[in-house]
């Protein structure tokens, strides 16, 4: 029977690392960050972009699940309609917390140059949004550029359980 | 919901007139200088009134009563060989005449010729459906009635297409303006949230250049972050961006230019 024989204290000291709950959970929240598919315009097709295999989102862990309950991350990509707005309101809430709201492009965050009866002016009027994009549409650089940023927030806040809920009101 | 009504007639005074505007008029041909189109005409003639027929744009337009709009697009899709309805819809006439126009752009294949017909019909009027001669009447009239309010009689599914079922108002119609009454600029914050929410959350911003940089509430300026709600009329303090690498986290490992290796010879 073979012998177990690694000296800790000369082959790459012992296999502990010291930290923090906090920097564990939200090092681990920030990078398996799983978004929703949403894309509801032509900046879906750049959040589609990023997602494959030329930019590649897997590397930062983000991996797009068509179900909400999956998901914590939301990437509002496109024109908001009012028709659609109950719905974007009832999958935010069907999301688990803690969840994130990116508003990508120009429609998302600010109804864009879709200044009519028919569109929401701005996602954040319906749901609390944590990073906005500017674009049209961004680029899928600009988009995993957002994810990073967005990860780098998350791993700065308190990962206990009594944060509290992001509201609008 | 409460049905939105404007205090004022809003269908009186139209939100754009022009006074010395003159639209241009395309040149209108006597039906007699084609032989199809005349064949035509007189085969409607013999059993409708027609009101007015010419030639535009070598299409033969035909001005009929509302009342006899069916009885026409039948005539034509099953005697003349005009065997598809391209496009129909209406057209706002409610300012200059208190009209609606309708048009059914009807083409013969095996003619290959087009033909346009129109009628004229109140604001509170309705007129017949053609869903059951063409299948493409069935959307356009659901369209038509989203979009002017014109009602439909005898349509199998007379609803709303685009906009909401609850939606108030017809948007296509001149008087309804471009950026929504009262009713579209509160839709989704009553419906989601309820009329008493419209003083918490404010009227729409439709300025998309505006951006309110101390606005605390809503917004959150990456690396300056600071609670909810805090006044930072007088500055905020900075928040170093903090990355989990820099202090040398399990299995994560800070870029470091100097070591990468730039491949500069693709074919290598």
């Amino acid at each position: 029977m073979a012998q177990h024989q690694v000296n800790y204290l000369k082959d790459g000291g012992l296999p502990v690392a010291l930290t923090t709950i906090d920097k564990v959970v939200n090092w681990g929240r920030s990078n398996s960050l799983w978004a929703l598919t949403y894309g509801l315009a032509c900046c879906g097709i750049e959040m589609m972009a990023s997602g494959a295999s030329r930019y590649d989102f897997d590397r930062f862990g983000t991996i797009f699940r068509a179900s909400p309950r999956q998901a914590e991350l939301m990437v509002v990509a496109g024109t908001l309609t009012k028709k659609h707005a109950e719905f974007i309101r009832r999958l935010y809430d069907q999301m688990a917390e803690p969840k994130w709201v990116i508003s990508m492009g120009s429609c998302a965050n600010t109804g864009g140059m879709f200044n009519t009866y028919a569109t929401v002016q701005g996602v954040d009027r319906v749901i609390p949004v944590d990073l906005y994009l500017p674009g049209c549409a961004p680029r899928p650089e600009t988009l995993q550029y957002g994810v990073l940023m967005l990860q780098q927030k998350i791993r700065r806040e308190s990962a206990s359980r009594a944060q509290k809920p992001k509201r609008l009101m | 919901m409460r049905a939105y009504t404007p205090k004022d007639n809003v269908q009186k005074k139209p939100y754009y007139t022009d006074r010395y505007w003159v639209a241009p008029q395309v040149a209108k041909h006597d039906v007699s200088s084609d032989a199809v189109f005349t064949d035509d005409l007189e085969a409607i003639k013999a059993q409708f009134d027609v009101l007015e027929a010419y030639i535009q744009v070598d299409q033969m337009v035909v001005i009929i009563n509302a009342a006899d709009n069916f009885g026409v697009i039948e005539m034509l899709k099953n005697e003349r060989a005009y065997n598809q309805l391209s496009e129909m819809s209406a057209i706002d006439w409610l300012a200059d005449e208190g009209k609606f126009e309708i048009f059914y752009q009807m083409l013969s294949m095996s003619k290959r010729k087009r033909l346009r017909i129109k009628c004229k019909i109140d604001e509170k009027e309705s007129i017949q459906s053609v869903e059951k001669l063409f299948r493409s009447a069935d959307w356009s009239e659901r369209e038509m009635y989203d979009m002017f309010g014109v009602i439909v009689n005898n349509h199998p599914f007379m609803k709303r297409i685009l906009m909401p079922d609850d939606w108030e108002g017809f948007p296509l119609r001149k008087t309804y303006p471009l950026q929504g009454d009262e009713f579209a600029a509160w839709y989704e914050v009553d419906k989601i949230f309820g009329k008493e929410a419209r003083e918490i959350i404010g009227p729409e911003n439709r300025d998309p250049a505006r951006i309110d940089r101390y606005d605390t509430e809503r917004f959150a300026r990456l690396g300056h972050e600071v609670p909810r709600g805090t006044d930072i009329s007088n500055g905020e303090p900075d928040t170093p961006l903090v990355y989990q690498e820099s202090e040398g986290v399990f299995m994560i490992e800070k870029f470091d230019a100097e070591k990468s290796v730039v491949i500069s010879d693709r074919d290598r």
